[in-house]
């Protein structure tokens, strides 16, 4: 049987003419059809550039500068335009990361599923209709009758990205391209959104490409495992060779990432630096019981002690970014009281003192945009020296070393605008600016999240140094179950703005847990391949 | 749909309020020009005591506060007041001449915004190439020069050197197209470059940004054109923006207006504005003002209603 699709020496190249770089060198690999290939790399890997070209596609600035992509009898590489528009769509089709930004606004969304089938001609309106309510029953949407005639922004993310799987499918291609289509969903939305995808890949029997940066979602569905470093192929390996015997020392290095520590921490405790008790927060008028007409947090109890962590998991809307901005004061409690060190801490911002700002820092999910790009690292630093200490001149300067020395940069980087670091550099100015105030309790919003798991190790490891040597606090927010599992002391699990459970880390490494840690904890996938179908047994 | 109409009632009730502030700032401002209506149309001989009787007759001499009003009241009942130079009503004389100008201004739109559209979609669409780069120099140039000049240099192109042209530009009474085509050519081709050019640039921009959206790319792997996905995809959502642009551009060709009415000499309100002031006749000065106003602040209306309405998260109430 000759492969279904095959990829030699495809070569991607970027930038303008006379300066290109190449992004993607030389690779090759083949399908049988009906099998599923996983593309795996951190971002920069070219994974998504090679997907993309599958289609005959490369991003504006990029061009497939060689080799061959053989999609059945086509050569995607050697069409013209409109040769790959008639291609895509009907034999070749996309699933993107995000279908909240793929899915045209203001148009509603059947319109959109039957496009690709009505462009090409393949069915009429009507036969395209019924073919696209049939996908939505078979990838288990709800009331698939009339889910098409919803806009995008009525239905919720987890839909939305098996609406686009429907949009896909709805010719019927021989080829389907998943690019990390569960990285922007939820743990418990990511487990049914992949047994959906599972499922109907097997039932046409469609080969499939699937780009992702985590291991342990693509155990679960891929027949092989292409690993990628920097534009290169690193490994190419049937799953279970892979994840048993990698050959290659990144892969290894990427199955170490995902493997589950059962460490925890447990630090001695020092004196309560925040003790907050019953707090109640939202949007809108408050009413007389002290409740706020649209509430986001209610009855939220917490104490963070001096040289401890406290980690906050919850699912996006469970309010565990509104928890940390009203503790900074920028949305004031509704009601409830908040302890720091041992003073009462007035609920707005604008009410605390400079020295009570100055004790609580925040760092924020994305250091891309809470550093001006334009500002040069020492000013960024600066800044608050002046402001909070006084610090001028000669005594500013040596004050920025220290800090730039402390988060593990070269001094000399102080001179450098901000827009020039890279990922992992930004986020270490954005910890140190937090850390210039000599706070005594910093918090963290999803501060590895924008990051590859490697730059995030480092962060996490520099998190842990840093207070161990300078004895601060933090509140560390996360949406990633192992990050918090190994990194606080204590642990609360926020849900619709409740807490579900508050233990200690210790505690949590063993159980017992409520109803919903457990589905959360459950629904993070392992490296077992058989980890999906055993969940699907049970549901 | 109850946001909408909040937001669009409120965005109504503060252009009221506007025009309000607005009619105080031109009433206090036509009187603190220098000279008066009595003096003017006595001219430099008049005994002093003709001219303050005309004062006394016309009402001059009432506290200003008093004089505002009159004037504020009687505009809300209809009654613009009576033209101090000729004294006929300020609306009869103003209604005139404003279907003329509305002629100028509607020609103007009519082919300046679907020139501006394509020009800015099909640069949007080649962006970077040399359609988008050639547009972009001709828009850039044509924002940078003042209507005046404009006017002035196609004057002397195809009225003085070639001849083609009338430099005035007068609609006789039995006009033909061909006539009505020679009065017209060069006021609104004036002002079709200067508003087409704005226009075109705020469109590509907005189209632009659309493209650079997932969705777009999502059409095209779909196996849709180009052409398809900028007009199907792209465009819709680009409609408040342009929308927006248009208005605020036409709003812009009100002062153009003024200027190329002067210059060719085009009997529209603009230059009977002018006249206004040159003999001091605050009543239609002010009446005028207050026309270009209202209508700045409609177009202002639109431009603000339309970026409220584009937004499907609004229109749906979702």
């Amino acid at each position: 049987m000759t492969a279904h699709v095959s990829v030699e020496k495809l070569r991607v190249e970027a930038g303008p003419q006379g300066q290109e770089r190449t992004i993607v060198h030389d690779v090759s690999f083949s399908l049988e059809r009906g099998e599923v290939l996983a593309l795996i790399g951190e971002s920069g890997s070219g994974k998504t550039t090679i997907a993309l070209s599958l289609l005959g596609y490369a991003r504006p600035g990029c061009r497939i500068s060689g080799g061959a992509v053989h999609v059945g009898e086509d050569n995607m590489a050697a069409m013209n335009a409109a040769q790959l528009a008639g291609v895509r769509g009907r034999k070749v089709a996309y699933v993107a990361q995000s279908a909240a930004a793929a899915f045209n606004p203001s148009r509603r969304i059947m319109e959109q599923v039957i496009e690709s089938a009505l462009m090409h001609g393949v069915m009429s309106r009507s036969q395209a209709e019924s073919k696209a309510i049939e996908l939505f029953k078979q990838l288990s949407l709800p009331s698939p009758q009339t889910i098409g005639r919803r806009y995008p922004h009525e239905v919720s993310g987890g839909q939305l990205q098996r609406l686009m799987a429907a949009m896909a499918l709805i010719c019927e291609p021989e080829l389907i391209i998943f690019d990390e289509p569960t990285t922007a969903l939820d743990v418990t939305t990511q487990v049914d959104v992949l047994k959906a995808f599972k499922d109907v890949v097997k039932a046409y029997n469609t080969t499939a490409v699937y780009v992702s940066h985590d291991l342990a979602v693509v155990a679960q569905i891929a027949d092989q495992i292409l690993v990628l470093q920097n534009g290169r192929m690193m490994e190419n390996n049937p799953t279970p060779t892979i994840l048993n015997h990698a050959e290659h020392a990144y892969t290894r290095q990427l199955l170490s990432a995902v493997q589950d520590s059962d460490s925890y921490k447990d630090n001695e405790p020092g004196e309560v630096v925040i003790d907050i008790a019953n707090i109640d927060a939202g949007y809108g008028k408050i009413s007389r019981d002290g409740k706020p007409e649209i509430p986001i947090l209610s009855d939220i109890s917490m104490r963070v002690r001096r040289g401890q962590t406290v980690g906050i998991i919850g699912e996006s809307g469970s309010g565990k970014s509104t928890f940390a901005r009203v503790i900074a004061g920028l949305l004031p409690a509704a009601n409830g009281s908040m302890l720091l060190n041992n003073k009462e801490l007035t609920p707005a911002i604008v009410d605390r003192s400079k020295a009570e700002c100055q004790q609580i820092q925040m760092v924020f999910q994305n250091a891309d945009t809470a550093l001006n790009p334009a500002h040069k690292v020492g000013d960024i630093l600066g800044r608050p020296l002046t402001f909070f200490h006084g610090l001028k001149g000669a005594a500013r300067k040596q004050r920025v070393a220290e800090l730039l020395e402390l988060v593990k940069l070269p001094t000399d980087l102080a001179d450098r605008k901000c827009g020039a670091l890279s990922g992992g550099q930004k986020q270490r100015i954005n910890l140190a600016r937090a850390l210039a105030a000599e706070p005594s309790v910093i918090l963290c919003d999803e501060v590895t999240s924008a990051l590859d798991t490697v730059v995030a190790a480092a962060i996490l490891e520099l998190l842990g140094e840093l207070q161990a040597k300078l004895n601060i606090a933090i509140v560390f927010i996360s949406h990633d179950i192992s990050t918090v599992k190994s990194l606080c002391d204590e642990i609360m699990v926020l849900y619709k703005g409740k807490t579900v459970q508050y233990t200690s880390g210790k505690q949590f490494a063993s159980g017992p847990y409520e109803p919903y840690t457990e589905l959360l904890l459950n629904s993070v996938p392992t490296l077992d391949p058989t980890w999906l179908d055993s969940r699907q047994s049970r549901a | 749909m109850k946001v909408i109409f909040q937001l669009i009632i409120k965005r109504i009730g503060l252009s009221i309020i506007t025009l309000l502030i607005v009619s105080a700032v031109v009433f206090f401002i036509a009187n603190l020009l220098p000279g008066d209506a009595a003096q003017e149309m006595l001219g430099q001989s008049a005994t002093p005591e003709a001219v303050a009787e005309l004062r006394e007759a016309y009402g001059l001499n009432d506290p200003p506060m008093l004089r505002y009003a009159k004037w504020l009241g009687g505009l809300l009942s209809g009654d613009a007041g009576t033209s101090l130079a000729n004294a006929r009503p300020v609306s009869e004389l103003i209604s005139s001449r404003l279907s003329q100008s509305l002629m100028l201004a509607g020609f103007t739109a009519l082919l300046a915004v679907p020139f501006a559209m394509v020009l800015g979609i099909v640069a949007a669409m080649y962006s970077g190439s040399r359609i988008d780069k050639a547009m972009n120099i001709f828009t850039l140039s044509m924002v940078a020069v003042p209507e005046f000049l404009l006017a002035t240099i196609f004057v002397l192109i195809f009225a003085v050197e070639l001849n083609w042209l009338p430099s005035l530009s007068y609609i006789p009474a039995d006009a033909g197209v061909y006539d009505y085509f020679r009065a017209f050519a060069m006021p609104v081709a004036t002002l079709c470059i200067v508003l087409s050019a704005q226009m075109a640039r705020m469109t590509r921009a907005a189209v632009l940004e659309q493209l650079s959206q997932p969705y777009v790319e999502m059409a095209l792997l779909k196996g849709s054109p180009l052409s398809r996905a900028v007009l199907r995809h792209a465009l819709p959502n680009a409609v408040g923006p342009i929308v927006n642009a248009v208005a605020l551009s036409l709003s812009y060709l009100l002062g153009g207006v003024v200027i190329v009415e002067v210059i060719f000499n085009y009997p529209g309100v603009a230059s009977l504005m002018v006249d206004a002031v040159t003999n001091r006749d605050m009543p239609l000065l002010q009446a005028c003002a207050m026309l270009f106003c209202t209508g700045y602040l409609i177009l202002v209306l639109i431009a603000d209603i339309s970026a409220i309405v584009a937004n499907p998260k609004l229109r749906t109430g979702g």
